[in-house]
């Protein structure tokens, strides 16, 4: 009988419920851990029994891979996190992804005296093909963004940078932000160099802003400089876009 | 070069070869592309073109006309084809786009006459014109009747490779069926994890420590971020501990023979490599490597101001790579990062690192120029009076 909560036995019946309500949110707390535990082990065997049907198909196809990916992402897990999680040890995904993170940690150190810790996600990706050799598995370019992403927290400053259509790999820890981005994507469109009078006539920049963003560009090492043009400005090539132009120039 | 496609597979049925020639390079328009070393055939319906790698094929349907030019000193000699416009619904091929509606064949081998000669012959005969009439109306009579006895051949080859082609389509769908079904599982298990994490969360001291360390390890299995329980017992589970202990078995000698330092990155390639099966995720070195310090061992985890992550060693001491570094500027009057790096044989990135530490005592000073981020000594504190 509860008609009038007030006064001092009040406050202790109070007291006494939310000690017992606690006592019981624990076991129920309990309850549930027990319950998850499990649950887990029925998805063990479930997993089990998916891997053993379908494993080889994670591995041969881009696409299913994509897929699994996204189911994964959208339910808040994260297959990569650890290489002792279930969808590691079993599907494997771990591994192929690990791996890809170790060539492209390599291919990154290769590169970097030349192009300054930044290239192309389509350079980056072809050489990893050629670092698999014939033998290695289809990998597809989102395979790739997935394996940078997860380096992130190496702390060396692996990203990826730009538009959708154009992305850029950075590998050496620093800001590349917006404008630094908007200069790669105007230079990959003039063959690989751009000038300030070109930033300030095509994006409308002050030419103090253009400068300020390609000092830092070459201060890093991504952007060259060249002043023995034909107009006798000054130009800026980068490395970073200079594959796809040598392969049409030799 | 946008009307060419892939193909696999070989000739197709009711097409004839007229001409092979190997040693032909391909031009996508007046400009080299890197199909540069092939063999070229000519047939009733396609011009073909393979190497090791690849096999591209181009409708003779699109052909207008075709050129010899003869080769020169140091060039070869070519034909050049004219194309129409790529069809609507053409199927991927190795170039999306192209700006020329031509292309051109370079025989390094020669051979050039005897393929204009056949093309042109082919485009007058127009053999995939009346083969596609005659093979519709042919597949019509001889479906119920032939189909099993040619199931050698060409066709039965080709047969082979479509089946297979189905049967993988219907494994995926398969897989994506039973792939759906685990997802719906897993979703549920996310609900109840994030369910007991808040509970935790509200009464941190009411689960038993041991229950609290059985939970992080599902949430490990699963895959699923803990930021909960990381206040209470920090972000590693036994797991992580036992690989710190690895980590620093492995890497220990390594990070002495790199001056002392050793980038996280660089840590992650060694050791995955040296493991080959069962990698770690970075995740697992960044946990592992943040309870280093915790268990006192041989190395401990340093992240610099930059966001660089490294390994050192317990024994390191700034002062002493200050007291190096500011040496080795005076020695050389000035020093880049880069130049830093060669003479003690470490990377770029701690080159930077160190000197930035020893600027940060005012050992040495910066010039910061078009040329580049030099350090020299600082004159200011040893010659001011």
């Amino acid at each position: 009988m509860r008609r009038r909560g007030v006064g001092a036995s009040a406050v202790t019946k109070k007291k006494l419920e939310t000690a017992r309500y606690k006592e019981r949110g624990n076991e129920i707390a309990a309850q549930q851990l027990e319950q998850l535990s499990n649950q887990l082990e029925t998805f063990h065997t479930n997993l089990e029994d998916f891997a053993a049907k379908h494993k080889q198909e994670i591995k041969k196809n881009p696409q299913f891979r994509h897929q699994f990916q996204q189911m994964c992402a959208a339910i808040g897990v994260d297959p990569l996190a650890s290489g002792k999680g279930f969808w590691s040890e079993m599907l494997g995904v771990g591994d192929f992804y690990y791996e890809l993170g170790v060539q492209a940690v390599e291919i990154c150190i290769a590169t970097r005296p030349q192009n300054g810790g930044i290239m192309t996600l389509k350079e980056i990706h072809q050489k990893l093909i050629k670092t698999r050799g014939r033998y290695g598995q289809d990998i597809s370019t989102e395979d790739v963004q997935t394996a940078i992403k997860k380096l992130k927290v190496l702390g060396t400053g692996f990203a990826l940078i730009g538009s959708k259509s154009n992305q850029l790999v950075q590998s050496v820890p620093g800001e590349l932000n917006m404008d630094h981005t908007a200069i790669f994507d105007l230079a990959q469109q003039n063959g690989g160099h751009m000038s300030v009078s070109e930033v300030v006539k095509k994006l409308s920049w002050k030419s103090e802003r253009c400068e300020h963003v390609i000092d830092h560009l070459t201060h890093e090492g991504m952007a060259w400089v060249d002043d023995q043009t034909p107009t006798n400005e000054r130009w800026y090539w980068f490395p970073a876009l200079f594959t796809a132009e040598q392969q049409f120039a030799s | 070069m946008d009307r060419f496609v892939w193909v696999t597979g070989g000739i197709q049925f009711n097409e004839a070869i007229f001409y092979t020639k190997n040693a032909v390079r391909i031009y996508d328009g007046d400009d080299k592309t890197s199909y540069d070393d092939g063999t070229v055939k000519v047939t009733t319906h396609r011009i073909i073109w393979t190497d090791a790698k690849y096999q591209i094929a181009l409708p003779m349907e699109l052909v207008v006309y075709s050129e010899k030019h003869s080769g020169g000193f140091g060039k070869s000699p070519k034909v050049s084809v004219h194309l129409q416009a790529p069809p609507v619904n053409k199927v991927p091929g190795p170039v999306s786009r192209s700006q020329n509606s031509f292309i051109k064949f370079s025989f390094k081998d020669g051979g050039e006459s005897e393929f204009h000669n056949q093309l042109q012959a082919a485009i007058q005969k127009q053999g995939w014109v009346q083969q596609s009439i005659s093979s519709s109306s042919s597949s019509l009579k001889s479906a119920p009747m032939g189909t099993r006895t040619r199931a050698a051949g060409i066709v039965g080859i080709e047969r082979k490779i479509e089946e297979k082609q189905k049967k993988t389509d219907q494994n995926i769908s398969v897989a994506f069926q039973d792939l759906t079904k685990l997802m719906e599982k897993a979703k549920e298990m996310v609900a109840l994890s994030s369910n007991i994490a808040t509970k935790i969360k509200d009464k941190k001291g009411d689960i038993t420590d041991d229950e609290t360390v059985k939970f992080k390890s599902y949430l490990l299995s699963l895959g699923i971020p803990n930021p909960v329980t990381k206040e209470t017992h920090g972000s590693g589970t036994h797991y992580h501990m036992q690989l710190a202990h690895e980590v620093c078995k492995s890497l220990d000698k390594a990070v002495g023979e790199c001056g002392g330092m050793m980038l996280l990155s660089d840590a992650y390639c060694r050791i995955n490599r040296a493991r080959g099966m069962e990698l770690l995720s970075p995740e697992d070195l960044l946990n592992a490597c943040k309870m280093l310090d915790n268990l006192n061992l041989s190395l401990k985890l340093r992240t610099f101001a930059t966001g660089v992550a490294v390994l050192q060693l317990q024994s390191h001491s700034d002062d002493l790579i200050i007291e190096q570094t500011t040496q080795l500027v005076e020695e050389s009057t000035s020093l880049s990062a880069q130049e830093l790096a060669n003479l003690v044989n470490i990377s770029v990135l701690l080159a930077k690192e160190r000197l930035l530490l020893t600027e940060s005592v005012g050992g040495v000073c910066r010039d910061d120029s078009d040329e580049g981020l030099r350090f020299f000594p600082n004159l200011f504190l040893t010659k001011v009076v």
